[in-house]
């Protein structure tokens, strides 16, 4: 009983409880490739996230934990990384004649802002501070759940709701404003031969890339806890067996 | 009995080893004491798995310490790096990630095994004479825990650990006269800020050693009485004890292997499940998170400041909540032990058990009406259960006569 209890506590995480009963916002729940186990993250779907997120999101949204580098996670090879690094500008200095000059981002560099600082960030964006994404699906009670469910959840109001100048209506955002617009549409990014850009295709792909982002050792993580568990269970057996033979006597 | 020893206590000086063992041994008696104490300590036969938190607990502890030791060489304890830093250790140091995860969980798992050995030691009667210091040295632990998990919490300087740490070091205010400068000096600054983050990172090292000594304490005290067991009487005959090796290391192993296959699930499938999102969040002084709420192991502790409307009256329940149970060993006035023995109390305790869980729920619930009324219930129960039913029950029940301890081995059999 008291063991069944125990468990129980051990399971659930109050404070989504506690968010879940009160928002009555329902997040729908998605298929993901690196749920489960054996979990990985879909690296087609997570380049192409990337090209979202560089077309679309960077314009306003930084990502400053992450490194050009860390992209040879996703298959971009070290020529294309320094490519992609290169397509920005980042301010170095001083040199040696004391000056601060501009050059082209490395595969070392973390992913150049967008703004110069936060202020100019606001000041673009109607007052509202566009969220750093690297953490983004960890900083969120439902993760990626929420961020696609976001994504697209632009839909028109229903009768009777207002929305004020400068926001928008979202289905899932607490309260139902959101500061950003619908920043994807059907169509909105040119994809290769194969793919077709719709809503749900884009707004999975972004999510597969900031899941990645936010938790860049998520295979490392599950591959190493199957091979301790299983290392455990066999100890276990070992410590069950000798102890059934040490206590064999016991009277 | 010489002119060094007016006690008698070193006079057996002369060791039971030869060699260089016997050398050491002569001049040191570690051996002589580890082996009296380890190997040969006599324990009584009737133990159950209860008894293995304990043991659990102290390698939670000795992970967190190993762990942290690694975590310190990578975290900068300032409010401008220190979550970049944390992210650093995640993202760029050679399984950072998993010493990080380690530790954080950790922290939570060793507050499991600590309620589950608190509850062991209010169930069998585990603080009643002669065991009053071990139990008061355990609770001085269990106080100094929730320090250094509070701490620790504030240095990851997301947004829970900001504003959880504003929340809980403003309660420092009202105490009368001291208050505010008893917060002044503990933040180093006006509100939480960079000053803070530095002087919580060392007392949270410093609090972590002082667990560690007090361990030491525990254990002494704990060996010169012996443990208690489910019947609460003391083995009358070396019949009734095994040694502690290999009958206690190898069942203590047991139990600690499935402890740590638990830890290993949650730690490597779902290592942020009792942490808050919010603290992936970098701490903001201009953003407050819709609901603050400590980590789960306090919620019981955080609902009972909550059920008193008076700022001051609230933290002194709150810390009255933990002072209780120093006074518990004077407090119960019962001269049977264990629960097994005791039909009423047997209720009362767990009945308390039941309500530390409904106030740890209510703990992580909104402070509104139908939550704070059921908060000040579980309260009352309480201080009830401590002031009022440990002295009544003890005087107005009567219990069964417990049984030996080769009894209660012969009728578990039977």
């Amino acid at each position: 009983m008291i063991k069944k209890i125990l468990l129980a506590i051990l399971f659930i995480n109050f404070y989504t409880f506690t968010f879940a009963s009160e928002a009555k916002i329902e997040i729908p729940k998605y298929d993901w490739s690196w749920k489960g186990f054996f979990g990985t993250y879909d690296r087609s779907a997570a380049q192409r996230g990337f090209k979202v997120y560089k077309e679309v999101c960077s314009g306003c949204h930084s990502m400053n934990l992450l490194s050009y580098r860390n992209l040879e996670d996703l298959g971009f090879s070290e020529d294309q990384i320094k490519v992609i690094a290169a397509s920005s500008l980042i301010e170095d200095g001083p040199n040696a004649e004391g000056e601060m000059y501009e050059r082209d981002a490395l595969p070392s560099d973390r992913f150049v802002d967008p703004y110069p600082n936060a202020n100019a960030a606001r000041a673009s964006n109607n007052g509202a501070y566009p969220s750093d994404l690297s953490l983004i699906v960890k900083a969120r009670p439902k993760g990626a759940d929420y961020i696609k469910a976001l994504l697209m959840g632009y839909v028109e109001p229903p009768q009777g709701v207002t929305v004020p100048e400068g926001m928008y209506y979202n289905a899932y955002m607490e309260g139902h404003q959101i500061a950003m617009p619908a920043p994807l549409i059907d169509g909105s990014i040119d994809y290769d031969e194969g793919t077709e850009p719709t809503l749900d295709q884009l707004a999975t792909d972004v999510t597969t890339f900031m899941a990645w982002a936010a938790e860049p050792y998520l295979e490392d993580r599950k591959r190493l806890g199957v091979k301790v568990i299983l290392f455990l269970l066999v100890l276990f057996v070992l410590t069950y067996i000798s102890k059934e033979r040490i206590w064999r006597d016991v009277k | 009995m010489s002119f060094n020893d007016p006690h008698g206590y070193k006079k057996n000086l002369s060791s039971p080893y030869t060699g260089v063992k016997g050398w050491i041994d002569s001049r040191l008696p570690l051996i002589r004491m580890m082996e009296a104490e380890y190997l040969k300590f006599p324990v009584p036969k009737s133990l159950n798995y209860f008894w293995s938190f304990g043991g659990i607990a102290m390698f939670c502890l000795i992970g967190l310490i190993l762990s942290g030791i690694f975590l310190g060489m990578h975290y900068k304890p300032s409010a401008a790096e220190a979550f970049n830093s944390v992210e650093r250790i995640m993202r760029d140091v050679q399984f950072g990630w998993l010493v990080r995860y380690l530790h954080m969980n950790l922290a939570s798992f060793f507050f499991i095994a600590t309620y589950i050995h608190i509850f062991r030691a209010l169930y069998f009667g585990s603080y009643k004479a002669p065991r009053e210091l071990v139990f008061i040295f355990g609770m001085l632990m269990f106080l100094l825990m929730m320090g250094t998990a509070f701490l620790g919490y504030t240095l990851p300087w997301g947004q829970m650990s900001y504003w959880g740490a504003t929340v809980i070091t403003n309660l420092f205010s009202a105490i009368p006269v001291v208050g505010d400068s008893i917060l002044l000096t503990l933040l180093g600054d006006f509100t939480v800020s960079d000053a803070t983050v530095n002087r919580f990172y060392v007392l949270h090292w410093l609090l972590a050693f002082a667990i560690v000594g007090l361990v030491v304490f525990h254990v002494i005290t704990l060996h010169m009485t012996g443990s208690n067991n489910p019947t609460g009487m003391e083995p009358q005959n070396w019949d009734e004890t095994l040694s502690f090796h290999p009958y206690m290391t190898i069942k203590d192993t047991k139990a600690m292997v499935l402890f740590f296959i638990l830890v290993a699930f949650i730690l490597f499938y779902y290592p942020n499940i009792m942490g808050h999102s919010d603290n992936y969040i970098r701490a903001n002084a201009l953003v407050t998170p819709a609901h603050i709420v400590p980590e789960w192991y306090f919620l019981p502790f955080y609902a009972i400041l909550r059920a008193i409307p008076d700022k001051l009256g609230g933290v002194l329940a709150m810390f009255g909540s933990i002072a209780v149970l120093f006074i518990l060993p004077w407090l119960d006035t019962s001269k049977v032990r264990s629960c097994l023995y005791r039909p009423i109390w047997r209720i009362c305790v767990l009945l308390f058990a039941l309500n530390f869980f409904v106030l740890m729920y209510m703990g992580a619930k909104p402070a509104s009406d139908i939550y704070v009324l059921i908060s000040r219930i579980g309260t009352a129960y309480w201080f009830l259960f401590f002031l009022v039913l440990a002295p009544l029950v003890g005087y107005l029940e009567t219990p069964r006569q417990p049984v030996t301890i080769s009894n209660y081995i012969r009728d578990k059999k039977a």
